[in-house]
């Protein structure tokens, strides 16, 4: 049990580094503070303390204080707010299986009023991400987030320290069928008749390019005619799936799951004469050069799909 | 072969946003019906239809919105964006030919609130479409961005003459110039350094956030007729000079990878010539340019292939102010759709229009003649607009 658990730790030891202390922001209110927000949030709490809407100018209950910068209805926060997502790391343990999820406290601070016609901002913080803990609900960890509350004159009016508890669901005490935690796989490739040859061919773990049997002009990706000569009559011959890099790049932004970020692409003048696109990995990605040697092991990514992927050749 | 001229005469567009908050059909349908308006026709005398792939509102729902009565001639061009300029190049035949009388051309979409083409998730289908087979062989390796696939040839440019991104970073900050007095723009009085561009964040290596052009709600439409009929309707006619659109052997939808030189959009390259001889008039007599600016690299290749300046030249070209502000070629007097939005390129040619009938936000001197292209890395097209008195 101890040393499943430290293994499972080491899992999140990643996460840690990467994203306690990182503060994110920020996060731009949609509108400014309004009398008439004030309005629905007194009328909806029944809260009538004539100190809110009463004066000149009205003022708003410190409790309003989170709903100034929540996102909309479609999960986007307000235009100028930082596209940076300080939630991610939520995703990032929903991939190692801790997908169940319970905010498990909520505490505020007020610092200061705010009146209508301020404009609010927040940053947001991971504070912290607890070892993990075999919880009633199941194994995981909590998650802290510390969000700090500007005024548009960057005085902090408030704070909010939420801590979430992520955990993989305990099967046994729920009585729910055993369940894996839902992984995002990549699209599969659409076999026709025209292109089944090549993905069959990578499941055998062959790189297999089409060769023209008339005039023997290769060609990739797949077509059933031969663009030189109008020929239909194709076959295959065996790539040695050496080539060096005619152009690459590294996708950095949206992180795209299950892939790695940066996820490094390369197209690749193969020596049977045509060019491939494919993922180069073990090299990173500001080493990447035009004209580096590169070799494609056919790696099975997931059950049924295979594909080739380049590593530099040394 | 003489062919009757015709020209732009009606212009309608929504606001541009990133939730519109309304069905693409109704951001559709506003935009065409405002264009029709102020064409000084009415929806009666529309008989043609015309749009490019990737709008979800067919043809005939908005024909018969705008009160339409026959539909004499519907067509839709694909490539996306590439295909922006298609629309045009079947109206105008049609018209010519007298298949119709009046056409209006329209792109409506919800880029923003709706799917979003940098997503990634820009086709999670699986079935045997013809889009499915062609993308199959990038997206199972998550190379399934716009961005990630003109970074290949931005790469290739670099590669091959040195350009940096700060060299891209000043078309972005040039063009958000022009946003920032343009009311209608998303970047409204919001300019960008080139400080700012090169601290934004890496979106595709070597495409940076600002070099990338916005997701946008929106809708523009046009109503486009005979020139001759054009002269008794009341705004000024912009005649479609010339236009035509440009597949190479080795094109590929938005995957321009298997050209010999991919540094360079081979389609430009091929149409540009015959483009200025049909239109019988020359690079260095356009007054300004509304170039695809999905992403800031590929205006570069774009100034080369018109010939604005040699090929290899065109970061100099921009460096030294040429398609600013006062330049000798102002590039998307908008904020194109880095800096104003993204309405598939059709957002650039309703600037031409309102620069020839004089009320841009940005109103240049002398604005009789320009070159518009549709997208850069696809099967794409180009047109010379023409200011008729
Ligand atoms: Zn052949």
């Amino acid at each position: 049990m101890n040393t499943a658990l430290s293994d499972l730790e080491q899992a999140i030891e990643p996460l840690r580094k990467r994203y306690i202390g990182q503060r994110v922001g920020p996060y731009l209110a949609w509108n400014k503070v309004s009398r008439t927000q004030i309005w629905q949030w007194c009328a909806a709490m029944g809260d009538t303390h004539p100190e809110y809407l009463g004066g000149e100018t009205a003022i708003a209950p410190p409790t309003m204080l989170q709903s100034w910068t929540f996102r909309d209805v479609h999960g986007d926060y307000a235009p100028g707010s930082t596209d940076q997502n300080t939630y991610e790391v939520l995703g990032k343990l929903d991939e190692l299986g801790y997908f169940g999820s319970v905010a498990v406290s909520y505490d505020q601070q007020y610092l200061e009023y705010l009146h209508e016609g301020d404009h609010v901002h927040s940053f947001s913080t991971i504070s912290d991400i607890s070892a993990l803990k075999n919880t009633a609900l199941g194994t995981g960890c909590f998650v802290t987030e510390l969000a700090e509350y500007f005024r548009q004159d960057k005085t902090l009016i408030g704070t909010a320290t939420i801590t979430y508890l992520k955990y993989q669901p305990n099967q046994t005490s729920t009585g729910a069928p055993p369940s894996s935690p839902r992984k995002i796989e990549r699209i599969r490739p659409v076999e026709n008749t025209d292109s089944q040859h090549y993905w069959q061919g990578l499941r055998d773990g062959k790189l297999l390019i089409q060769q023209c049997s008339d005039c023997d002009v290769s060609r990739h990706p797949p077509q059933p005619m031969c663009e030189a000569c109008q020929s239909i009559n194709w076959h295959t011959v065996e790539s040695t799936r050496r080539g060096k890099i005619y152009s690459f790049t590294s996708i950095h932004h949206p992180e795209i799951p299950p892939f790695d970020s940066p996820n490094c692409i390369v197209l690749v003048d193969l020596d049977e004469g045509v060019r491939i696109a494919a993922q180069i990995t073990g090299v990173k990605y500001d080493e990447l050069k035009i004209g580096m040697p590169v070799r494609a092991n056919i790696v099975e990514v997931q059950k049924g799909l295979s594909l080739p992927i380049f590593e530099v050749e040394q | 072969m003489n062919l009757p001229a015709v020209a732009i005469v009606g212009l309608g567009a929504t606001e541009f946003s990133k939730n519109s908050g309304r069905s693409e059909m109704q951001l559709a349908c506003e935009a065409a019906h405002a264009a029709v308006q102020d064409s000084g026709l009415t929806g009666s005398d529309i008989d043609g239809m015309a749009t490019f792939s990737m709008d979800n509102n067919w043809e005939i729902e908005i024909h018969r919105q705008i009160g339409g009565q026959e539909l004499r001639f519907f067509a839709r061009t694909e490539f996306g964006g590439g295909g922006a300029l298609g629309p045009f190049a079947h109206a105008v035949s049609a018209i010519q030919t007298g298949q119709c009388q009046a056409a209006i051309i329209y792109r409506a979409m919800n880029e923003r609130s709706g799917l979003r083409f940098g997503s990634g998730e820009i086709m999670n289908m699986n079935t045997l479409n013809p889009d499915m087979i062609h993308f199959s062989h990038y997206f199972p390796t998550g190379f399934m961005t716009p961005a990630a696939w003109i970074a290949m040839c931005t790469r290739r440019y670099m590669h091959k003459y040195g350009a940096t991104s700060e060299d891209f970073g000043r078309i972005a900050v040039s063009m958000r110039d022009f946003a920032a007095s343009n009311p209608a723009a998303f970047f409204y009085q919001q300019p960008l350094t080139l400080e700012q561009h090169q601290q934004s964040k890496l979106i595709a290596d070597p495409l940076r956030l600002f070099d990338c052009c916005q997701e946008s709600d929106g809708a523009v439409a046009f109503v486009v007729t005979s020139l001759e009929r054009a002269r008794d309707l009341p705004n000024t006619p912009v005649e479609i000079a010339s236009v035509r659109q440009c597949a190479v052997p080795a094109s590929r939808q938005i995957t321009p990878f298997y050209h010999a030189d991919i540094a360079h959009f081979p389609e430009f390259d091929a149409l540009s010539c015959d483009l200025f001889r049909r239109a019988d008039t020359a690079p260095n007599e356009l007054d300004f340019a509304c170039l695809y600016d999905h992403f800031t690299p590929a205006i570069l290749p774009q100034l080369e292939a018109f010939g604005f300046c040699a090929p290899g030249e065109a970061a100099d070209f921009v460096k030294d102010g040429h398609i600013s502000r006062g330049g000798k070629l102002p590039v998307n007097t908008n904020g194109g759709q880095l800096g104003e939005a993204y309405i598939h390129g059709l957002n650039g040619i309703a600037e031409v229009v309102r620069q020839m009938r004089g009320t841009s936000a940005n109103q240049l001197e002398r604005s009789d003649q320009a070159l518009v292209t549709a997208g850069a890395g696809v099967p794409t097209g180009a047109a010379i607009l023409r200011k008729q008195a």
